[in-house]
């Protein structure tokens, strides 16, 4: 079978980038919190954008616990929901439209459990996700967040979701 | 220092750290390692647009800080705390347009750790949204909740 040429890069970075900005932008505490949500290949690294609101402890000053523990359940809600839709939205059967706000079933978390290893400085920080399991009901996630140097993490948290029932394509279960 | 005295500055203390603020927490109660904060439905919290429920980092953040002023406001604590760990387990979506009330009790605690637990509801209902368990430090020369 002959081989169909490669898509241009502007095709694939569009549909791809326009899926990941759907899902983000269709949840409100994802832009309260200023996260955005950068993406390499398949490879997403979310992004803390410091505010003094963010602020939990004045004094030395340090980001709220509960603002940590936000950020890395956003990252691994978000790294879950995309590892789950990537083969379909490579393959063309959703796009960025069937993701916009409301649309979007997400996983509901079942527990979370974060771990606070180093206090959170008043500036960005970032965060990586990795789907350990995902299965057809449950999925865990292990999420790790720092700020200046990758082998110094802030904090790390272990998630389990209950993952959205999948509509069946075309009648077919 | 007298438990009136203690409360009322936990509660000015609290209320004015800014992530509490910008979720417009309020401290219901305070003394004796158990705490009450409350905050309103807020449609920038929202997680999932499609039921406009809140989403679980907001009510983790609640929590958190509710934990913290028990450990705070238990008679044996120095002073400060900071979060060690914590532990979430969301029972159900929290009821949109309603109030979230958290209660949070340090139920034990050492020269160098406090044991909290914690459960959140919807004002005027009794089944919890989540509980969580969590470890804080003890520590007399940080002051405040990091």
């Amino acid at each position: 079978m002959p081989r169909s040429a490669p898509e241009p890069v502007q095709v694939v970075k569009q549909r791809r980038d326009a899926a990941l900005r759907s899902l983000v932008e269709g949840v409100p505490y994802i832009s309260f919190l200023g996260i955005e949500v950068e993406r390499h290949g398949d490879e997403l690294t979310a992004k803390l954008n410091y505010d003094e609101k963010l602020i939990g402890n004045p004094l030395l000053p340090a980001i709220h616990g509960g603002v940590t523990a936000s950020f890395l359940e956003v990252t691994a809600m978000v790294e879950i929901m995309w590892a789950t839709l990537w083969d379909d939205l490579e393959a063309g059967k959703i796009d960025a439209e069937s993701l916009t706000s409301g649309a979007v079933r997400w996983p509901k978390t079942i527990d979370f459990t974060v771990d606070y290893l180093r206090t959170g400085l008043p500036r960005d920080a970032y965060a990586r996700a990795r789907v350990v399991r995902s299965g057809r009901r449950y999925g865990s996630v292990h999420v790790e967040a720092w700020q200046d140097n990758r082998e110094r993490p802030i904090a790390q948290a272990s998630c389990h979701f209950l993952m959205p029932r999948r509509e069946p394509i075309d009648g077919a279960n | 220092m007298d438990p009136e005295t203690k409360a009322k500055i936990a509660r000015q203390f609290i209320e004015a750290i800014p992530f509490s603020r910008a979720l417009n927490m309020k401290l219901d109660e305070i003394g004796n390692g158990v705490a009450m904060i409350s905050m309103p439905y807020d449609e920038r919290l929202i997680g999932d647009a499609h039921r406009g429920v809140i989403h679980g980092g907001a009510i983790s953040a609640l929590m958190d800080t509710c934990g913290g002023a028990a450990v705070v406001s238990h008679p044996e604590s120095p002073g400060g705390t900071a979060t060690i760990d914590l532990r979430i387990d969301y029972m159900r979506a929290a009821t949109p347009h309603s109030r979230i009330i958290a209660r949070a009790e340090c139920y034990h605690i050492t020269r160098s750790v406090a044991f909290v637990s914690a459960v959140a509801l919807n004002e005027g209902e009794e089944a919890p949204i989540a509980t969580a368990k969590g470890a804080f430090t003890v520590d007399p020369s940080r002051k405040g909740k990091g």
